[in-house]
């Protein structure tokens, strides 16, 4: 060893230190060599995106920035951008949205009442947050139940007693349920539970609140429904078609996987009818047509009449799509059930759906974010939901010719709501998921 | 051991309906039937009651009057004078033609839009990212909107085009001229056809090229069962071209086919094929927007392929292309068609948002301009209505079909 070692002219016995990489192969440059110009046809693409984001930048950018926020109307805001930015020069006119925001959003809502709405908002998403969120102390549940009446009375107004009166006959029929339960066995309760409450809505409801109301008169200003409008409108479609379609598709989708003929092809037989119409032609329905379905001389509120119709539309989806979760649960979960006793509704709520709800999360979600969209339809039987009133401010004088700042305006909104939907589903599935952890 | 006590003794009692879980399914069908009775009669008598009031009857003779309104978009013969029910079929027609240019443009955007997302170019992915959440978070019908002021507001008018110095131009070597009244684009014009109608020569042309089609796919299988035996697939593609051009390019020139380029008259343009701005904003925000969904079905039913089928198929010696075609895409479509044939199921009921831009669609002409023209809403809506159901009936019967066919055949 120590004659080779000497017969060597040179030996390292230390290491030398680490040297930096090549200069192609760390850091910026190395990320744009590996991720944009990694072959000809990548170099070309990247070379076609830039492009492609160089014009949009390019041409909307100062359209964006110029904007010009302080103006009453669409001449007066030419003339400011003549005046500071220069003649002809490319600037948006964003004072239409703060000139008309009330209008954007409240529609021809009273102003003088513009707070009641704003707090009705406020009281649902207080009301929201626990079931969205698992941290949100369990005790703002109270609220939540509480909310939707709460928000009806803050936006139509009216008697204090009528959102009450409908209240009370849920409390009834949850009472009903828990008396009779252990004394004539679930099913009976359940038809009782279904039944008496409609009657007591039907023909006690209405006596009852004005009743309470001449004895206690408690009464905030009426707003008819035909100037709700703007995004408070979309909001409130949009909500409580999400509200009421869930449990109605739910149903919906067990009946089509039930054993019994009948159930299971009126749910059939309702699911392909609804889907296979498009949204629009429904809601011609409910604005031309309901009236010939109802007894003579019955006329109700427009807004409703859309509520239920978006309502029975969205739950034809949302069954679908629990369909789809119920098939792709494995039939050992069914049988599991089964063996261990347990009734059908019980394997239904215990086992089976929370499996198959869990699995179809985006499905229902994608099916919410399409019915908030779907809000916009309304427009065509006369709503002024915020496309309506971009229509409406444009046949204006002051902003007749406008349209981008309203068209970008109204599809960031939806954007923002839409996109949030989509994210909170992402959310929920992963902190959902059992596999893999 | 106690005995049970003997119940079958007992005969049936009435209890036995509720508690009995033999019986118990009998009962609940029957109760449902009834109130299902109750309500469907309720609904017929109150429409009964309600028409009488109104003094009106359920018929649909009004198909057969005179519609006595225009339609400016039509694929077959339409005056004022033809009858409602003729309108009826040039608007289902027009939803015929822009669905189906749609689904065709659609599937375009979506496939490219879909695989250029998974490329591993950052800057493209994102983009395509962006495009796909911006389409699919905002309205169809702001985006129908949007287009329709594009075409309207933004363009040139036809005058522009007009001097010595003007400040628009056609483009394609002055054959296409893009206005605010619509795209003016070249058509063929048959100078002598075989038949006095025009409709019937282009259906002769579509006949020879679909016999084309035919002849190819032959060519195509004979060509494989020469591999299958000899291992050498012979050279098809110069016979596949010449039976897919020749005969029809022979009929073309047979026929005198000549090139009608849009041309400059007075104040607008002549000539050519003029495609209105309410079928544009339509047709490419119908696209736009469904091709972002297609987008995210493509590349699902892309990441559904699992890794080791690629490397499996490397492995047996295959090639990249060889791989895709016979081994990545067969599965890939098995994911991919059922979500996308719904998808263009949407688009053609979306089609009915052409009331935005009044494209005269089915629903425009026998859901709009004859209902409001005849007060027939009820049998209106019921026609419009199954039309609608019909199409989506005939294109899940498709689905179902193709489905059945592709399934995985398990044991």
């Amino acid at each position: 060893m120590t004659d080779q070692a000497s017969s060597i002219a040179y030996v390292r016995d230390t290491m030398i230190p680490e040297q930096e990489p090549p200069l192609t192969e760390k850091g910026i440059v190395k990320w744009v060599r590996e991720n944009l110009f990694s072959g000809w046809l990548n170099s070309v693409l990247t070379i076609l995106s830039l492009y492609v984001i160089w014009m949009v930048v390019s041409h909307t950018f100062p359209w964006f920035f110029n904007g010009i926020w302080i103006a009453d109307s669409l001449s007066q805001c030419r003339e400011v951008r003549d005046a500071t930015i220069g003649q002809g020069a490319s600037a948006a006119c964003w004072a239409v949205i703060t000139e008309r925001w009330p209008q954007l959003v409240f529609g021809f809502y009273p102003s003088d009442l513009y707070m009641r709405p704003v707090l009705a908002f406020v009281i649902f998403m207080i009301g929201l947050a626990p079931v969205l969120f698992e941290s949100v102390p369990r005790k703002l549940l109270v609220i939540t139940a509480v909310s939707p009446f709460a928000a009806y009375w803050l936006i139509w107004g009216g008697s204090f007693w009528g959102p009450v009166a409908i209240a009370a006959g849920f409390i009834i029929g949850y009472m009903l349920y828990n008396a009779m339960s252990s004394k004539l066995g679930a099913l009976s309760a359940t038809i009782a539970t279904i039944i008496v409450p409609i009657l007591y809505w039907l023909y006690v409801a209405g006596d009852v609140s004005s009743m309470l109301n001449a004895i206690i008169p408690m009464e905030i200003a009426y707003v008819e429904s035909k100037q709700l409008g703007g995004f408070m409108l979309a909001i409130i479609i949009g909500l409580a078609g999400i509200i009421l379609s869930l449990p109605l598709g739910i149903m919906l989708a067990l009946g089509r996987q039930s054993d019994l003929f009948i159930i299971n092809k009126t749910s059939v037989i309702f699911i392909e009818v609804i889907r296979g119409v498009p949204l629009i032609v429904w809601l011609f329905t409910a604005s031309l047509l309901l009236n010939y379905f109802l007894p003579p001389g019955t006329n109700f509120d427009l807004v409703l009449r859309v509520v239920i119709m978006v309502t029975l539309f969205s739950s034809a989806y949302i069954a679908e799509v629990v369909r789809g979760g119920l098939a792709a649960l494995p039939k050992g979960q069914y049988e599991a059930a089964d063996a261990l006793g347990l009734d059908y509704w019980k394997s239904m709520r215990l086992i089976i759906l929370p499996q198959a709800l869990k699995i179809s999360i985006p499905g229902i979600v994608n099916t919410f974010i399409g019915l908030f969209k779907d809000t916009t339809l309304v427009v065509f039987i006369g709503l002024l939901d915020p496309i309506g009133l971009s229509n409406a401010i444009r046949a204006t004088t002051e902003w007749n010719g406008i349209y981008w700042e309203l068209f970008a305006f109204i599809g960031l909104m939806f954007f923002v709501f839409c996109f949030s939907m989509g994210r909170y589903s992402m959310f929920l599935e992963k902190k959902l998921q059992r596999e893999h952890r | 051991m106690t005995s049970l006590p003997d119940q079958t003794n007992q005969g049936f009692r009435l209890s036995q309906l509720i508690y009995d879980t033999r019986y118990r399914s009998m009962t609940i069908q029957v109760v449902a039937m009834a109130l299902l009775m109750l309500m469907i009669s309720w609904l017929v008598s109150n429409t009964v009651q309600n028409l009488e009031a109104l003094g009106k009857d359920f018929n649909f003779g009004f198909l057969t009057q005179p519609a006595g309104y225009d339609i400016n978009q039509r694929l077959i013969d339409y005056d004022s004078q033809s009858s409602h029910g003729r309108a009826a079929i040039v608007g289902v027609l027009n939803t015929v033609l822009v669905a189906v240019l749609g689904c065709a443009l659609a599937t375009v955007i979506g496939v490219i839009v879909g695989v250029l997302r998974l490329s591993k170019n950052w800057l493209v992915s994102r983009l395509m990212a962006v495009y796909v959440e911006g389409f699919r978070n905002v309205p169809l019908l702001l985006w129908i909107l949007l287009i329709f002021a594009l075409m309207t507001e933004s363009m040139p008018q036809p005058r522009d085009f007009r001097g010595a110095d003007p400040s628009a131009s056609m483009i394609l070597f002055d054959h296409v001229a893009v206005t605010n009244r619509g795209i003016y684009v070249p058509s063929v014009e048959l100078s002598s056809g075989f038949f006095a109608s025009t409709a019937l020569n282009w259906l002769l042309i579509l006949i020879a090229l679909a016999g084309s089609i035919f002849v190819v796919r032959k060519i195509g299988a004979w060509a494989s069962s020469k591999q299958e035996a000899t291992g050498l697939r012979p050279t098809t593609w110069y016979i596949n071209l010449a039976v897919l051009v020749v005969p029809s390019a022979v009929l073309l020139v047979l026929m005198g086919a000549t090139l009608d380029v849009p041309f400059l008259k007075g104040f607008n343009f002549t000539g050519g094929l003029h495609l209105r701005n309410s079928l544009i904003a339509l047709w490419i925000a119908l696209s736009l927007y469904t091709g972002a969904f297609i987008a995210e079905i493509v590349r699902a039913g892309i990441l559904a392929v699992s890794k080791g089928q690629t490397e499996a198929a490397f492995a047996l010696g295959l090639r990249p292309n060889v791989t895709m075609n016979l081994v990545i895409l067969p599965q890939a479509l098995r994911v991919i068609i059922p979500p996308l044939i719904s998808q263009y199921l949407n688009l053609t009921k979306n089609s009915s948002l052409a009331i935005a831009v009044g494209y005269m669609d089915v629903r425009s002409t026998l859901g709009g301009i004859t209902i409001n023209q005849t007060g027939r809403e009820l049998e209106g809506m019921l026609l419009l209505g199954l039309t609608y159901l019909l199409a989506s009936i005939l294109i899940s019967g498709a689905m179902n079909i193709y489905n059945n066919s592709v399934k995985l055949k398990e044991r």
